[in-house]
């Protein structure tokens, strides 16, 4: 059976481009970049020819991308690394209800570790307010993180206005631009923010790599202590081939983001209008307007998310959903509940994402077999329009 | 997504007794919206205590429409007292096994059961059956 893969917010498949760069680097040109022969050298230039490449497709300057293991790394080291840099300061950090668990669970670290966490509501579309944010900001607030682009419901925060209102007071500002690199346009300049964190296997890169952009002069601990790579402020031998991978999707992505942009967005909508059109009962998550140009996440009335996947897994479709049966915990997705959706109507969600490689064909398919699907597990479900039963706990 | 034997997809992919009783002799009803579970059994029996049929409906994963339906199936032409004996163990091991998150599913359809039962005996005014 052919293969439809709309899971490309999880991950996507290595551009053949990017592994062509890549394979040099694991046989022939495998010197440690430190040392000082040739084979070192050759590791040591392909090491900051791709660092040239990801700041040239964030407009950064090249020796404020450092290189990590990937977004939850590069995450992990903004908020740990500023929290304890500038703990004299201040211990209170301000961050979003929506964040991915890379921030959200650092965050959990650091309130045991005595610092004081404001997660910023969301709206019920998935944005946080200014207001809110104006009002949150203290005295003793050191760091404020709001990602860019959602990887559940896509919704696209408005960064440069909110890094305005944090640099105006002087705080740090991180923002997790995972799921907006190669997908819309990326200027820190322009944006005005300290940090920002990227992961390469999410724009047709290797997986295991990724990179933080510390604008010039951020105060920062290292969160891995060890050699002097990174210009000394992230040790650990330098992952080359896929550091060379890496920079070779950045360029692909930044060269093909106004084409990969509407492509995408063609077939959103196609989707979107489709599922709507043909599906009672059904309503999309996240902003109609400000969302990511491959993502659509659908709650549908009545049935439970991990049923569709399932469902959709035997005609050849990979999706995803932030039902708890999906996420092996007993809540559904923190985000559904952020923007107000009752934990019911969470639990029967879907998100598709298309890429690169989607076709209109495939959108067509998938569409046509999703009315199907929909209608054969309500016909299973004890709840209709008819009965419906509200969230009350029933003898459990 | 969670790795299901053959014998639970099978069964996700077939569900037998899905729907109501409209005369039905007990109903139960066990889950919530909240939890992601909701399971409704209506059971049809006869005057000497057999369980005719078995009918269910279910909101939930794959695991919960699996088991609801091999439950159902499992205590049809049982008496109400061998049906109500099954346990979620026995569910379990007839579809090979499920994973650890989803065994919550199995006890949830063996509950179902178990307040339908309680249903039929209510309903017959038989208090010294209720469970």
């Amino acid at each position: 059976m052919k293969r439809i893969y709309l899971d490309n917010a999880a991950t996507t498949p290595v551009d053949e481009r990017v592994l062509k760069e890549m394979l040099p680097y694991f046989c022939e040109k495998f010197g440690n970049p430190s040392a000082v022969y040739t084979e070192a050298h050759e590791a040591k230039f392909a090491i900051e020819a791709a660092r040239l490449q990801v700041a040239k497709a964030i407009n950064a300057d090249p020796k404020d991308v450092y290189f990590t293991s990937g977004g939850s790394e590069s995450d992990n080291w903004a908020l740990k690394g500023v929290a304890f840099k500038n703990r004299a300061k201040g211990n209170h950090i301000i961050t979003t209800a929506i964040e991915h668990h890379a921030i959200l669970h650092t965050c959990e670290f650091l309130e045991k570790e005595g610092f004081d966490i404001t997660y910023l509501p969301v709206d019920d579309q998935g944005l946080i307010s200014l207001d809110d944010l104006k009002a949150a900001i203290r005295d003793d607030t050191i760091l404020v993180s709001v990602m860019f682009a959602n990887n559940e419901i896509g919704t696209i925060e408005p960064i440069e206005a909110i890094a305005n209102v944090v640099k105006e007071k002087g705080i740090i500002f991180h923002s997790d631009a995972v799921q907006a690199l190669g997908n819309i346009p990326i200027d820190v300049k322009k944006l005005n923010v300290d940090m920002m964190s990227f992961s390469s296997h999410k724009i047709y890169g290797p997986k295991g790599v990724g990179a933080l952009y510390i604008r010039k002069g951020v105060p920062i601990e290292p969160l891995i202590h060890g050699g002097a790579q990174e210009r000394r402020r992230r040790a650990s031998t330098e992952n080359v081939a896929g550091i060379v991978g890496f920079g070779k999707a950045a360029e692909i992505a930044s060269e093909e983001l106004e084409d990969n942009m509407a492509h995408l967005k063609a077939l959103r909508d196609a989707l979107i209008k489709g599922v709507l059109g043909k599906i009672p009962q059904v309503r999309l998550n996240g902003h109609p307007v400000k969302r990511l140009p491959g993502n659509a996440n659908f709650c549908f009335d009545y049935i439970e998310g991990e049923s569709i996947l399932l469902s959709l897994d035997l005609i050849g479709v990979a999706g995803s959903s932030g039902s708890a049966c999906t996420s092996g915990s007993l809540d559904p997705s923190h985000v559904l509940l952020a923007i107000g959706l009752p934990a019911g109507v969470a639990h029967g969600s879907l998100r598709l994402t298309i890429g690169r490689h989607t076709t209109m064909d495939e959108i067509h398919y998938v569409v046509d077999n999703l009315v199907e699907i929909i209608e054969r597990l309500r016909k299973m479900s004890p709840i209709d329009a008819q009965s419906p039963i509200d969230d009350a706990v029933y003898h459990h | 997504m969670m790795e299901y034997t053959d014998k639970v997809m099978h069964e996700f992919q077939n569900p037998k007794n899905v729907g109501e009783i409209p005369d039905a002799d007990g109903i139960g009803e066990v889950g919530s919206p909240a939890c992601g579970d909701i399971m409704r059994m209506y059971l049809k029996i006869s005057d000497d205590g057999i369980v005719e049929d078995a009918k269910f409906k279910t909101f939930g994963c794959g695991a919960a429409i699996a088991t609801s339906s091999k439950a159902t199936e499992m205590i049809k032409g049982r008496t109400v007292e061998e049906a109500a004996k099954l346990t979620n163990s026995e569910v379990v091991e007839e579809l090979d096994g499920l994973p650890t998150e989803k065994i919550h599913c199995s006890v949830l359809a063996a509950q179902a059961i178990g307040a339908a039962i309680e249903d039929y005996h209510k309903r017959k005014g038989d208090h010294s059956k209720q469970q």
